[in-house]
């Protein structure tokens, strides 16, 4: 390859410590980067996202629906996801990190403390903006509260849920890049240990993070078309 | 008020006379169990003024900027209504990017501090005061516009002497939430050298110390909710007209 820009030069270098193990002068000879250490710490990100993303739709997801169907608790659904936006990533898992340990089961709930806001929110006023008309209506053929839930406010709420759950998704992926910090070895490691793995390192973590979060979102984004009822696809496309 | 001459006398009580300094009085570095340690915090809040300021301006530079850019994105695509799908698209990208990542990426072409900062922080924010502004002009009722039309308004004026103002609440909605959300994201603002409270998360040994980890998150999220005060002030004041209608 000729002289090429500087720039192109360090996206080459990353390409290149993604797909083959590089040299590191800090780890005593051993090699660091490579297609294998790449997918394990691939690996250990979506783990860590999936587990967190499951505990909060867990918690979240129940609650926002309840609320949002009786119609109750609007403070609780509504201030919270506003707050929970409010919470410093960095702090809350340095603060899990120092005080209640490192490792999977310390991050997965901290994690999931970020995912939980935005899909309770969303729940609520998924359920929430149903038409009133429609619900009585479902009441009026006979259905009891659940299938009320079931079938009709959780179709029609269905985009909006989503959208808390992509929202979620992307919060809970971007702050499982710095999960290192707390001991659990993401993608982040490339990036926050620049000193092992180099620049090259560095720039390859950046880009396979954004990557990762951009297949989630776009993954996410065709779930919610598969799942959106037919009749109501025309009207949101 | 104190006087100086009680304040110099408290001073070297404090010091001096009842206050040895014995092993327990030590800053609690020395004993990692402790969560909290007030007396550290009392000798060093200096220290976080000036990562505070940093913050504060990484913050307001970021969500401007941000700002600036959406609002023009948003009344091209008011008018061209063919660019909504696509601008929805590319901040859409530029919002799911986590901010650490995107740091990074522009690292070999910005290069490390500020201003790779805020072009992130500002592209995250896009995607927020987009969509709302989009969502306040499009909320802005037919009737209204007919009305404004036939009292001989030109396209110009009805945007921003009708349009805009009733759309005030959704964008100024947006930019909360942007604000909000860019006040706890500029914490990772530190990995690129551009300062902030970050520093005092991440700094030499404050990982494994508590209080500085606190403190720094604490003011961010005070921080977090002065500014989402401020614009709640600010929408009421260009509002007025929301005041009268019974909520």
């Amino acid at each position: 390859m000729t002289a090429s820009h500087p720039v192109f030069a360090s996206f080459g270098g990353a390409i290149e410590f993604i797909f083959t193990p590089q040299s590191s002068n800090v780890t005593g000879g051993q090699s660091v980067g490579g297609l294998s250490q790449t997918i394990e710490l691939i690996l250990k990100q979506l783990e860590v996202t999936v587990l967190a993303l499951a505990l909060a739709l867990i918690i979240a997801l129940p609650i926002g629906l309840y609320l949002g169907h009786r119609g109750k608790g609007e403070l609780l659904a509504i201030g919270l996801g506003n707050a929970g936006r409010a919470i410093p990533e960095l702090a809350l898992i340095a603060l899990v990190a120092a005080l209640i340990g490192v490792g999977l089961v310390t991050v997965t709930p901290a994690l999931a403390i970020l995912g939980i806001p935005p899909i309770l929110t969303n729940a609520y006023v998924g359920v929430r903006q149903v038409d009133r008309a429609i619900v009585d209506a479902a009441k009026g053929i006979g259905m009891s509260e659940l299938e009320i839930l079931r079938k009709v406010e959780l179709p029609l709420a269905l985009p909006i849920v989503m959208g808390g759950v992509r929202g979620a998704t992307i919060a809970i992926v971007a702050t499982a890049t710095i999960a290192p910090l707390a001991g659990v070895v993401t993608l982040g490691d490339y990036i926050i240990n620049a000193s092992i793995y180099g620049e090259n390192g560095r720039l390859a973590g950046a880009i396979l993070v954004a990557l990762l979060a951009l297949i989630l979102e776009f993954g996410l984004a065709a779930l919610q078309r598969r799942l959106t009822s037919k009749g109501l696809r025309l009207k949101t496309a | 008020m104190a006087s100086p001459v009680l304040v110099a006398a408290a001073g070297e009580v404090g010091k001096g006379f009842f206050h040895e300094r014995t092993s327990e009085s030590l800053p609690c570095q020395a004993k990692p169990d402790e969560v909290f340690c007030f007396d550290w915090a009392r000798d060093h809040i200096d220290r976080f003024g000036t990562p505070a300021l940093q913050h504060i301006e990484l913050v307001v530079f970021s969500v401007l900027l941000g700002f600036v850019v959406a609002f023009a994105l948003a009344l091209l695509a008011h008018r061209q209504g063919w660019l909504r799908p696509p601008l929805l698209a590319l901040t859409g990208v530029l919002y799911t990017i986590p901010s650490i990542a995107f740091f990074f990426l522009l690292l070999p072409i910005t290069g490390l501090g500020r201003d790779t900062a805020i072009i992130v922080l500002a592209a995250y924010t896009l995607q927020i005061i987009y969509r709302n502004t989009m969502l306040g002009l499009a909320n802005v009722p037919d009737s209204v516009k007919d009305a404004a039309r036939g009292m001989g308004l030109t396209e110009r004026q009805l945007l921003w002497r009708v349009e805009l103002p009733l759309a005030t609440p959704e964008i100024i909605a947006g930019l909360r939430i942007a604000t909000v959300s860019t006040v706890a994201i500029a914490t990772l603002a530190v990995f690129i050298g551009a300062g902030g409270l970050g520093t005092q998360i991440y700094g030499s040994g404050n990982l494994t110390f508590p209080t500085s980890v606190i403190i720094a998150g604490g003011i961010g999220i005070l921080m977090a909710f002065v500014f989402d005060g401020l614009l709640l002030l600010a929408q009421r004041a260009t509002t007025p007209w929301r005041r009268v209608r019974p909520a």
